[in-house]
């Protein structure tokens, strides 16, 4: 049994060989290039910008990956600053799917890179197992809880800031109608939808929010028919919490305002300020939720040798790891903006309690 | 026939494929308004020659004259251009477009941007009427029969301007009557100038309707003849290269006790249309009974009634003395029924198999072919094996697909397997259909063994002449009925047309 | 000796392998426009594959679903059938495994194990029966029940996980007991997730020939698949072997699931989509000319690259985007396999040529 196990895994191997072949020649003869060399060059950056720190730092996104316009983009974004700053090397792994975040994590890890961020809840599972497997490896987690001595767990607190882009759309709507749409029904889009819906109710009783589920966050065909269902329905405002797939949203929303819809439709942006992305005309105001900082803070922590291994940080309104955005003023009234100023010290002072669950 | 240039000349033709030559140096003259047969064996090199002549090969030596200039076809649209058009075999028809729309299918009439049917419906109108062909241009090809799908096939050349019409086999697939209307319709077009090759290996037709015969075999013109100056049994020799005889040698049948009896027996379709209409027919042992009747009149669900392959709603079907009706085919092929199915592709074979896997079809799970649930692949094959030799199927080998083996050998195939299975009946359904002179008469002298073993025979054919000679008793069906027997030395082709056409009680004496 | 030349001269041989080389070839001219060292990525890729025991391990563990799926969808297709419900029956058959394992975990592991993989096997074979007695009965296209099919397990699935065996807070089921799991050799793999599923997935592959081609049942099920007239002609019932068939190939599916649960992640994540295993399926049944051994190389072919492409994302740098046109590329050409015997004809010519000589 053993034998033929051993027989069957070098012919996969001599298999694997025969395709290595196949793949390294031919170019090889034609390109006539050296096979060593330019590996870096291309997602590491520019490594002579500066030399203050030749830290390694790796990424593994979920499976929206780095040009979700969302939270891994933003936390890439976040790299590649500090890259630009102090010229650490940075790389990132997208993953394909769930079964993928164990094998990326471990090929930052074992290639003995100095600090392997997993970004998403979903990742949480693949850390806590990569992390106990290396108890010498650094790790760092977005949006989940990771009980590891090794793994700083970075949450946000995202019912709060939901609940003051609520007020704004509590303020603003004119149908009265607003739509929520989440990409999974997870613990974490659950904190944006009761945050918001919260939000909205403090602000204006009559308003009614919808709530929907894309059922993906890769989606935009599904974000932009869902977004086309709520707004056919009275809906004025949408704030989508379903990363690539509100893309859709927006796409929906710009087109009704083109076409001169009889109301003028809104979407709040999630993550970062996506009125950057998608403009004024459309995004009313922004949940952010800054990725970057704690991203940037904790590398730095690293690069500075203060890594704290299992703390926990939940970022508040208070650390202004959730808000909104300065461009907000573009859309917004000051008495709006006073009203949302005036619920955020409510809520930092602990005279409103924002529901999570 | 005029003896000035001839319309198409075809000199010195060769075409090679790897392993074999198709063509070898055949020479033909076709004039202006001649029928000129091409007449030769499956296989013989007909298709492959007029293929070239269509444009859908290049002769790798040899030259092609129209009208007296040569002229390299290289492509089916330049053929068209030179006024070449040809009657495929196997129609290739858009079923739910309608007459009119098929046949300018690729060379619209415009008006502005819009297709002008008006116009199109009308000089189809035209067409029909000049060439006698009486088809409705604004039929569906899904509604009309297969002898009317000829004709829009016909007229789709004579759209493109053909003067030069190609048939290949065009006969294969017709009734009698569409037979006879197509023969009409084949003297029209050379009354009105055009000119027609026509291949086919139906004696028959040829000497019915030719001006001359060019005889091919393997690849070589064995002859050209004028038609009034033969005679069919000339024309099968050089065709097969021995002498053949037509007339079936059969000695008095030996006739013994009922084997099949259908009493009754009525089938009706899902929307109510009454298919078999209290049928009776007796089949004895040592006798060989044939159906006759005009296809759609209750052929296929006869036989698919016997075999099991459909429900009847009443009635009883009994074979040796057993009542079989409505069980399974297993059941019923278990009890002694052979069955050599209408459509071979379609029923009797599976192509993709391989000859051996075919020969035990119906025997798969019996023993030796079988042991416990595990296929005995040795058994499979020696069966294969002494079959391939008894019954003179020519295959590369028993591991070779049946797909690419001619219909012949198909159909030899299958009749071993049905035979070997030794079957108190035999069902033989259009058993010849496509076959050449050759291949008809070993299939006929299959037949009449089995009958002369004491077996009963039921042969279904549209082929009047093969009901008259191979059967002992002529039953006729009629719109799902039996309505009349006849014994085939004391009735002819007329009285037998007159009762397939239901008029049986004016023309012939009905025996019982 | 003669045998075997004659079997890697044929055209099953030399067309995939060709077909192989071409879409590499391919692959390398995308990466070239795209400014990327071809000749890197693709030894990055064979590094990332067989590099270390860790990683060889996991793509053995990308590779098996695929094996199962890909049989799936070829054991349908040889009975005639198009199975393109393979995700659901591998979402029914994860399900069902998962339950039984959190519901007896008081069991012993010899007891346990087998079980949960036989309720696997069964559910998926079962769900797939579903569309196969609708084929027989019913007449319905088994494309438009399998589809549809894929919807209902998916939502059926997280009903169960999400009702009954949900970890609090988390979006998946709980963890099954060390008792239900059947991961080996694991430490020669550097705790890579390999898992005795790899071993049943190679069984199976051998079921499937000595089943199709060495029984009864076996040359019923291909005489249906490539003539039911004829089948039903000869005497066999034709909708029994279509429900058969479906069973059988719902039980490869469904085994899929039960391994990548008891396998590989321990616990059922609450799927937001639909999986893909069996979609990938799809693509290693027609790689691999739906024949079982042809299935198992494809879907190695086809692990491979999945799990090697994130070796070019991590060593050469080459953008996930671009990986995927060049996975795409290589499976092109094995699919259109006309293109690859167009390339060929001049070679095929002399060859032929000579041997009339």
């Amino acid at each position: 049994m053993k034998k033929t196990l051993k027989l069957s895994l070098v012919m996969l191997l001599a298999f694997t060989m025969i395709l290595a072949g196949c793949g390294n020649n031919k170019p090889a003869n034609n390109s006539g290039s050296s096979t060593e060399g330019g590996s870096t060059e291309a997602s590491s950056g520019d490594n002579t910008a500066s030399t203050k720190s030749n830290a390694k730092i790796g990424l593994v996104t979920d499976i929206g990956g780095v040009n979700d316009k969302s939270f891994n983009q933003s936390a890439w974004e976040a790299l590649e600053a500090l890259n630009s700053e102090s010229g650490i090397e940075h790389k990132y792994l997208q993953s394909g799917s769930s079964a993928d975040y164990i094998p990326n994590l471990n090929q930052f890890v074992q290639g003995g890179y100095d600090l392997t961020w997993a970004i998403g809840f979903d990742l949480g599972d693949a850390t806590k197992q990569v992390a106990d497997a290396n108890p010498n490896a650094k790790l760092a987690i977005i949006d989940s809880v990771v009980d590891a001595p090794n793994v700083q767990s970075v949450t946000f607190a995202e019912n709060e800031g939901s609940f003051l882009v609520g007020v704004v759309a509590g303020l603003t709507t004119k149908t009265n109608k607003i739509g929520f749409i989440g990409g999974a029904e997870s613990p974490v889009i659950k904190r944006f939808e009761v945050g918001f819906i919260a939000g909205v109710k403090a602000a204006n009783p009559d308003a009614t929010v919808t709530p929907t589920y894309a059922g993906a966050y890769d989606k935009p065909d599904i974000g932009k028919s869902l977004a086309s269902q709520l707004y056919d329905s009275g809906a004025d405002i949408i704030f989508p919490a379903a990363g690539q797939t509100g893309n859709g949203v927006f796409n929906e929303a710009t087109a009704r305002n083109k076409a001169g819809g009889a109301t003028k439709v809104w979407v709040i942006g999630v993550d970062k300020d996506q009125s950057l992305e998608f403009g004024d005309e459309v995004t009313l105001t922004s949940m952010m939720k800054r990725v970057d900082v704690a991203v940037k803070t904790i590398t730095q922590e690293v690069i500075d040798g203060k890594f704290e291994g299992g703390k926990i940080t939940t970022l508040t309104l208070k650390d202004d790891g959730v808000g909104l955005p300065e461009t907000s003023k573009a859309n917004l009234s000051q008495e709006v903006l006073d009203k949302v100023e005036e619920y955020k010290q409510k809520i930092i002072s602990g005279e409103i309690t924002v529901p999570a669950e | 026939m005029s003896a000035s240039t001839p319309v198409v000349e075809l000199k010195q033709i060769t075409k090679r494929f790897p392993g074999i030559v198709a063509n070898d140096s055949i020479s033909l003259t076709l004039h202006k308004g001649e029928i000129h047969a091409l007449l030769g064996e499956n296989g013989a090199g007909k298709s492959t020659l007029m293929n070239i002549l269509f444009g859908l090969y290049q002769p790798d030596e040899g030259s092609i004259e129209i009208g007296g200039k040569p002229v390299k076809i290289d492509n089916p649209n330049k053929a068209i251009k030179l006024g070449i058009g040809m009657v495929h075999q196997h129609f290739k028809l858009v079923q739910p477009f309608t007459v009119t729309e098929n046949i300018i299918l690729g060379m619209e009439p415009k008006k502005g941007v819009n297709i002008d049917y008006k116009s199109a419906s009308a000089q189809v109108a035209k067409l029909s009427e000049q060439y006698g062909l009486r088809v409705n241009p604004d039929d569906k090809i899904q509604d009309i029969s297969v002898g009317m799908q000829q004709r829009v096939e016909i007229m789709k050349t004579l759209f493109r301007g053909a003067d030069i019409l190609i048939f290949d086999e065009p006969t294969a697939v017709l009734t009698p009557q569409e037979i006879e209307e197509l023969m009409a319709i084949m003297r029209r077009l050379v009354a009105e100038g055009k000119s027609i090759i026509l291949i086919t290996h139906k004696l028959k037709e040829i000497m019915e309707i030719s001006d001359r015969v060019t005889i091919i075999r393997r690849g070589k013109v064995i002859d050209t003849v004028d038609t009034d100056k033969t005679n069919p049994n000339e024309l099968a020799e050089k065709m097969v290269g021995r002498s053949v005889s037509f007339e079936i040698d059969k000695t008095e049948p030996n006739i013994g006790p009922a084997i099949l009896q259908l009493n009754d027996v009525k089938m009706t379709s899902k929307d109510g249309v009454a298919l078999l209409n209290g049928l009776n027919l007796e089949v004895k042992a040592g006798e060989i009974v044939g159906i006759a009747g005009v296809d759609g009149n209750g052929q296929t669900e006869l036989i698919e009634a016997i075999t099991g392959l459909r429900k009847i709603d009443s009635g009883s079907i009994k074979a040796g003395g057993k009542e079989i009706a409505n069980l399974s085919a297993r059941k019923i092929a278990e009890s002694g029924v052979g069955h050599i199915p209408e459509d071979r592709h379609k029923h009797g074979l599976v192509l993709d198999f391989s000859v051996s896997e075919n020969l035990v079809l119906k025997t798969y799970y019996q023993a030796p072919y079988s042991k416990g649930s595990f296929l005995n692949r040795n058994a499979i094959d020696e069966h294969a094996q002494e079959l391939v030799g008894k019954y003179d199927v020519r295959t590369p080998g028993i591991e070779t697909k049946v797909r690419s083996m001619s219909g012949g050998n198909q159909q030899k195939a299958i009749i071993a397997r049905e035979i070997e299975m030794n079957p108190e009946l035999l069902i033989a359904a259009q058993p010849t259909r496509g076959l050449d002179v050759g291949a008809i008469e070993s299939v006929h002298r299959q037949l009449i063994e089995q009958r002369d073993m004491g077996k009963a025979v039921l042969l279904v054919s549209f082929e009047l002449q093969e009901i008259m000679n191979v059967s002992d008793r002529i039953a006729v069906i009629f719109e799902g009925r039996i309505v009349g027997e006849v014994l085939p030395q004391n009735t002819n082709d007329q009285e037998l047309g007159l009762m397939m056409a239901g008029c049986w009680d004016q023309g012939g004496q009905p025996v019982e | 000796m003669n045998k075997w030349r004659k079997i890697f001269l044929s055209d099953n041989i030399i067309v995939p392998l060709v077909a192989i080389l071409l879409g590499l070839l391919v692959g390398a001219a995308v990466m070239l426009i795209g400014g990327y060292n071809p000749i890197d990525a693709y030894r990055f890729l064979i590094k990332r594959v067989v590099g270390t025991p860790y990683d060889f391990g996991e793509t053995i563990r990308q590779i098996t679903p695929l094996i199962f799926t890909g049989l799936s969808v070829a054991f349908a297709f040889r009975s005639g059938l198009f199975n393109i419900g393979a995700d659901g029956q591998v979402l029914i058959g994860m399900t069902a495994s998962t339950a039984v394992a959190l519901s007896w975990s008081g069991l012993p592991s010899w007891l346990l194990v087998p079980l949960s993989v036989i309720a696997g096997g069964l559910a998926g074979g079962l769900w797939a029966s579903i569309a196969g007695y609708l084929k027989a009965k019913r007449g319905i296209n088994e494309v438009i029940t399998t589809i549809m099919l894929n919807w209902t397990a998916l939502y059926f699935s997280n009903y169960v996980i999400r009702h009954f065996y949900l970890l609090k807070g988390q979006n998946r089921s709980e963890d099954i007991g060390a008792s239900a799991t059947m991961t080996f050799l694991g430490s020669t793999f550097s705790n890579a997730r390999v898992h005795w599923g790899t071993v049943i997935a190679l069984l199976a592959a051998v079921f499937f020939f000595v089943y199709l081609w060495k029984t009864k049942q076996g040359y019923e099920m291909r005489a249906v698949g490539l003539n039911s007239k004829a089948a039903e002609y000869a005497g066999m019932n034709v909708g029994t072997n279509v429900v058969k068939a479906m069973f059988i190939s719902g039980v490869f599916a469904g085994l899929a699931g039960t391994f990548e649960v008891i396998g590989v992640f321990h616990y059922q994540s609450v799927f937001a989509a639909s999986p893909g295993y069996g979609f990938d399926g799809i693509a290693v049944a027609l790689l691999g000319m739906n024949h079982p051994f042809g299935v198992v190389l494809s879907a190695i072919l086809y692990g491979v690259l999945t799990y090697g492409s994130a070796g070019m994302s991590f060593g050469a740098g080459v953008p996930p985007e671009l990986i995927k046109i060049v996975i795409g590329s290589i499976i092109f050409f094995i699919a259109a396999q006309g293109i690859v015997r167009f390339v060929l004809k001049p070679f095929y010519l002399k060859r032929k040529k000579e041997k009339v000589m």
